[in-house]
């Protein structure tokens, strides 16, 4: 499965580069701060680990005491090197785009990944050496893991005085465990996704306000692990056990109560310790994510016309417009929409006119991405929607990073905007014909203004128009044979049906519309149809299987902060051209930002219509989890519709000059008299 | 600055102002006589017929499963699972604690001096803050934008900030919205919907209503093209965050985007992305609560208004504040001017109106608030006498609410009733204002009483709300048209209530939308409009219908 660090390792050294110029310091920043915290989050270690209530002066004298000793600041500079490894995995694993498994099988794939795997046992590693200087600073019987031994026996002969110190083999393998678990969580609850916050906040105020939350998060999480712990060390840790007595041929201490007892296990000051261990780990860790999260996540100001043209490529439009890091693109976007909000000025700019020339390239380059990703989501609905209404089931699984590999359709769109521009006009025909087809015969396709999308604009704005691309004519047969077939009557086959998360799959959806299947394409399809219903008749295999339709609507919906974004931006820039834009630069492109509005709001319209879509999933709030990206797509129907009431309600009557096809001309009159 | 007594008399008893035409106030009793100008600009609004008596029927029944049940007695320790869900730690103890025989002695004992501790720890904090220990109705009716928010038929008014329609929230705490177009009355009801302090649309949507229940926010979708009069309660969104009830106050982003919340009982506003349900606090611990949240018209700042005698704004870019203190008491209530630029505020126990402008506009992103260093008085509300034809009558007070009129011309304020005025009926003013280029706050026009006679309530023709200025007396030629009949409206809506019924009338100061403004200019906020909103049963019939107008 193509991992997250697609966005974080770019493949060209320009994009690199930029990752670098924009992030870098912020990165250095964060971790600088993350190892800043590590003596604050020590010192309350060590006072808690010393806890004595009877002498509170004598505590304290001895807990600072500690605290000033050479010892700590050893230990303290090697807890800095984890935090600063954790910090560097941080980076290397984040992700914009989460990724969402749609089967248990998915999630397993994710959980076992080498990638995964080097990270849980990296995690794990240093929550090892993390718990081993946490031992070795709570002093006491748990510092070190040879001890001599306190039974009479140990007299006789000198090789046998050293005994195992069960406890600090407990604190060791309690330590890998949380790192471990850390880990898995990290990737379970897809904390490596970035989520950008609502409001724009300063640094320190985001960090005070998430700081409570994380501690007590800490303290709860560490709590269930030490449990979690405790019953796999009942089970299981005999065997560890044996295998260090064995190996470094120790001997067990009688005197002692096993620990993988009851009794043993019963021992609280252990317990309390082994869990102050646990939160402190999961304390530092967790703020070091936080950390990074809320350094990256930080708005850039990228400028909207370089001062030097040297610097040209740092500037909004063209970073907009080429393939960088899907963060920088994020970034680039929610600058964009900052600045149609709230900056006067750089609208100007971005109004602006060139010089010499006299062309409004600021406002065409930018204008162009958020069509293009408007027309993106567009299509990509429309397909999710013929999926379903073919198969019952749409078949992607994509992961951040992942359509660069995975879903070949998607890679298109993405990197060659200017091929998804033919494949428009066919997008709203296809739906029309099958999911209205009793009524309407055939949609009209030849004149531009006809179809829904006014392609006659866009294709203007595309300028190329690419025809190698997997639609053929919007008339191709298969759309009319597909078409009296309504997504209901697939849903039957939806309850039994399983899904391979395997692209192929997807490459038989694609191929359906390619062209008519043959014969030998079809014996193979009822062959496989065969083995599907043979397959899913066991429970095991559809256990594994079986694709959680919330999980795939999430996974359409992965994305869609970047279409949100582009949607506030553009449409607040367009009602701030009613009254800023001098030279009615934008006027050249009300149609097609209309035009692609509505188209949108049509598939979105219809998109929601489908089973399971608009059911919303449980959410836990107030928890340091963020899982916003579950009701993604609630946000996007949501600023979808407050874009176009935005631009109706600031241009009104007006509205009515503006080209359009029929559809569009009546969906924008009821958007004016506001009966969406 | 300027004084009531400056005002001219109101109109003669038995009449009703009924709109704004030619710079003058129009009164009458009834509007049967439009000049020709308004022809054609007629909305027919709804006309509300509201008897008290069929509301007080409780219409919070639990609706809980609980009473299908025969009483069965769980184990304690069941009963506290049950309740730790249910309540949280206080009712545990509570529970244990009130057991009997059934948990060691000690055990009691121990949840018996908890509970006594958590109580003297909250009452001290109550102590501090002494609105924390009122009961959360009282504390809703204290804290309200409404007048006698107990007693009276309507609880919350909201003019859809786009579109004529409007919200009310009326005792039985269902909502019903009501339709300039439509005969169709969706009334809404929730189980969660209960004591409802404040209604807010959306604004840039056709139909998203925001309403601040006791326990929770509701936002409820009604479709606009539904013909349904019962809108399920799956149509509404429930936001909830602990510690935060109850919600009185709501302010949706000019823009659309955003919603703030308050309560008097958590030192946070929260920000709300509503339709991810996400939600982050602004904390700010001293003041002890939040009781009345105000978007600025333009969305660049917000006012806060705190239980205690200091009130904060809110720049809504980086979400820095700036904090004032009022010496003699809380922040009554304030508005905003279309700009952004001033804001009026009244304190409670002052007859005063001050403004506090925001001179400084700051660097994007830079996140300072920008405020004068002291606020102004503009006018003082205390109490004179004025002549009347029919003799002298007593005018002044306290401010109740103010609403600022969405294109910065008109100024109302609803005064907090006074025995010794107009029968300790609250009464309103208006002032004419001027924003820029410099601020203005003039008296002009007469003070308009309500018919007393109780005439039913019927539908009368409504123009398009247009506050009609002619900057010289006599002259409409400048005109501004909202298209949103939120400010005058509101007057009429306490102008017309008599007799058990209440109802909004035909109301409206009306003029000609003129052809210098094709397009409508930007709209009111509509929680602007319940602000004003002063809707009183009246239960005993009085002589003199009670809302009193004083239009300038």
């Amino acid at each position: 499965m193509p991992m997250a660090t697609a966005a974080s390792r770019p493949c060209a050294g320009g994009s690199r580069d930029i990752l670098w110029r924009v992030l870098g310091w912020r990165i250095v920043s964060s971790i600088v701060w993350s190892v800043l915290f590590l003596p604050i989050c020590t010192t309350v270690f060590i006072i808690f680990s010393r806890i004595d209530l009877f002498h509170p002066i004598q505590w304290l004298s001895d807990s600072f005491n500690d605290l000033y000793s050479s010892y700590t600041i050893f230990y303290l500079l090697l807890l800095s090197t984890v935090i600063v490894i954790i910090n560097v995995f941080n980076v290397e694993f984040y992700t914009v785009v989460p990724c969402i498994p749609c089967s248990r099988l998915a999630l397993i794939g994710k959980i076992v990944h080498p990638q995964q795997v080097m990270h849980s046992s990296v995690h794990a590693s240093m929550g090892m050496l993390m718990a081993w200087c946490a031992a070795v600073i709570t002093k006491g019987q748990y510092s070190f893991l040879i001890v001599p031994c306190t039974g009479a026996e140990s007299l006789d002969s000198p090789a046998a005085q050293s005994c195992l110190n069960e406890y600090h083999l407990f604190f060791l393998l309690a330590g890998a465990f949380m790192g471990y678990s850390y880990s898995l969580l990290y990737f379970v609850n897809n904390m490596n996704y970035l989520p950008f916050p609502i409001i724009q906040q300063y640094k320190f105020l985001r960090f005070r306000r998430s700081l409570l939350l994380l501690v007590k998060h800490s303290c709860v999480e560490s709590l269930f692990l030490i449990r979690n712990f405790c019953v796999l060390y009942y089970f299981l840790g005999h065997i560890p056990k044996a295998w260090i007595t064995t190996a470094m041929d120790l001997r067990k201490d009688k005197q002692l109560h096993p620990l993988d007892s009851v009794s043993g296990l019963l021992n609280l000051s252990l317990l309390y310790h082994v869990w102050l261990c646990g939160v402190f780990l999961l304390t530092t860790w967790y703020i070091s994510w936080i950390l990074f999260k809320i350094y990256v996540t930080e708005a850039h100001l990228f400028p909207v016309q370089p001062p030097f043209a040297e610097e040209s490529d740092e500037c909004l439009p063209k970073v907009l417009n080429s393939n960088p890091p899907l963060i920088i693109k994020y970034l680039a976007l929610q600058d964009l929409m900052l600045l149609s909000q709230y900056s006067p000025s750089r609208r100007k700019e971005v109004f602006s006119l060139s010089q010499p020339g006299g062309h409004p390239h600021n406002w065409t380059a930018i204008s162009r991405e958020c069509l293009n990703l408007l027309s993106d989501m567009t299509q990509k609905l429309v397909l999710y929607q013929e999926t379903a209404a073919t198969n019952g089931r749409v078949l992607i699984s994509f992961c951040p990073g992942g359509p660069r590999t995975s879903n070949a359709p998607e890679e298109i769109t993405f990197q060659t905007p200017k091929s998804s521009q033919i494949t428009r006009p066919s997008v709203p025909s296809a739906v029309t014909s099958s999911i209205f087809s009793s009524k309407l015969s055939t949609p009209d396709v030849v004149s531009p203004l006809g179809t829904p999308f006014g392609s006659g604009v866009i294709n203007r704005l595309a300028g190329v128009l690419d025809v190698s691309t997997c639609y053929r004519s919007p008339q191709s047969p298969q759309l009319v044979r597909r078409g009296p077939r309504l997504w209901t009557s697939a849903s039957d086959q939806q309850m039994t049906e399983f899904c391979n998360p395997s692209p192929s799959t997807f490459e038989r959806a694609e191929g359906k519309t390619m062209g008519q299947p043959s014969v030998i394409s079809s014996w193979i399809q009822n062959r496989r149809d065969q083995m599907k219903n043979f397959l899913s008749k066991r429970v095991l295999i559809m256990y594994f299987f079986s694709k959680h339709p919330e999980a795939s609507i999430q996974a359409v919906f992965a994305d869609a902060q970047m279409h949100i974004w582009a949607l506030e931006g553009l449409s607040h820039l367009v009602a701030a051209s009613f009254t800023e834009d001098q030279f009615g630069v934008v006027q050249t492109t009300l149609p097609a930002i209309l035009n692609t509005l509505l188209t949108l709001q049509e598939a979105v319209d219809r998109y929601f219509k489908l089973p399971h879509v608009s059911s919303k999933p449980s959410r836990t709030s107030g928890s340091l989890v963020d899982t916003s990206y579950k009701t993604l797509r609630f946000a996007f129907r949501a600023s979808l519709k407050t874009a176009i009431y935005r631009i109706t309600t600031t241009f009104g009557e007006h509205l009515n000059a503006v080209q359009a096809s029929a559809d569009h001309q009546k969906r924008l009159q009821q958007f004016l008299e506001f009966k969406e | 600055m300027c004084s009531l007594g400056l005002f001219p008399p109101p109109p003669p008893l038995g009449q009703v102002t009924l709109y704004e035409h030619n710079n003058e106030l129009v009164t009458g009793s009834s509007y049967e006589s439009p000049p020709p100008d308004f022809r054609g600009q007629w909305i027919n609004l709804p006309v509300l017929h509201l008897a008290k008596d069929p509301l007080k029927t409780p219409g919070r029944l639990d609706h809980g499963t609980r009473t299908a049940f025969i009483h069965h007695r769980e184990q304690v320790w069941k009963r506290c699972i049950n309740i730790w869900r249910e309540v949280g730690l206080i009712g545990v103890l509570n529970e244990v604690a009130s057991s009997e025989e059934e948990v060691f002695e000690w055990v009691k004992k121990a949840s018996g001096w908890a509970l006594a501790l958590s109580r003297w720890a909250s009452s001290l904090h109550g102590s501090l803050f002494p609105h924390l220990s009122l009961r959360s109705e009282d504390m809703i009716a204290e804290f309200a934008q409404v007048t006698n928010w107990n007693n009276c038929c309507l609880r919350g008014f909201a003019w859809h900030p786009h579109t004529n329609k409007f919200a009310v929230a009326l005792l039985d705490d269902s909502i019903r919205v009501y339709n300039a177009n439509s005969t169709i009355v969706p009334s809404l009801k929730h189980r969660l919907q209960r004591n409802v302090a404040a209604v807010a649309w959306k604004p840039l949507s056709a139909s998203v209503l925001a309403v601040a229940c006791q326990s929770c926010i509701l936002i409820w979708t009604l479709d606009p093209t539904s013909l349904s009069t019962r809108p399920s309660s799956g149509c509404a969104q429930v936001l909830s965050h602990p510690g935060h009830t109850p919600v009185t106050s709501l302010a949706w982003a000019p823009s659309g985007g955003r919603l703030l919340s308050a309560s008097p009982v958590d030192a946070a506003i929260l920000v709300w992305d509503v339709s991810t349900e996400t939600c982050v606090p602004l904390p700010w611990f001293r003041g002890g609560g939040v009781t009345n949240l105000l978007w600025s018209p333009d969305g660049s700042k917000v006012l806060a208004t705190t239980p205690s005698a200091v009130f904060r704004v809110w720049e809504a870019q980086m979400w820095t504040c700036e904090r004032w203190p009022t010496l003699s008491g809380r922040c009554q209530t304030g508005c905003w001017s279309p700009d952004g630029n001033r804001l009026l505020f009244t304190v409670l126990g002052e007859p005063l109106i001050y403004s506090l402008s925001f001179p400084e506009r700051c660097g994007e992103g830079k996140g300072c608030v920008g405020g004068a260093k002291s606020a102004t008085i503009v006018a003082d509300l205390s109490e004179t006498t004025v002549q009347t034809p029919d003799g002298e009558q007593r005018l002044g007070g306290e401010a109740h609410s103010m609403v600022w009129d969405p294109s910065g011309e008109r100024l109302a304020v609803l005064m907090k009733g006074n025995p010794r005025v107009q029968d300790g009926k609250p009464i309103i003013v208006l002032f004419r204002t001027q924003n820029s280029p410099v601020f203005e706050l003039l008296p002009w026009g007469s003070p308009g009483h309500m018919p007393s006679s109780s005439r039913s309530i019927r539908p009368s023709a409504k123009g398009p709300c247009s506050v009609c200025a002619g900057p010289q007396a006599g002259s409409p030629t400048s005109l501004c048209t909202s298209s949103m009949p939120s400010f005058p409206a509101l007057a009429r809506c306490l102008a017309g209530s008599q007799s058990p019924q209440l109802g909004v009338e035909a109301l409206f100061m009306t003029c000609p939308s003129s052809p210098k403004h094709p397009q409508p200019l930007p709209c009111g906020t509509l929680s602007q409009g319940h602000h004003l909103l002063d809707l009183r049963p009246r239960s005993n019939k009085s002589v003199h219908s009670v809302p009193s107008c004083w239009l300038l």
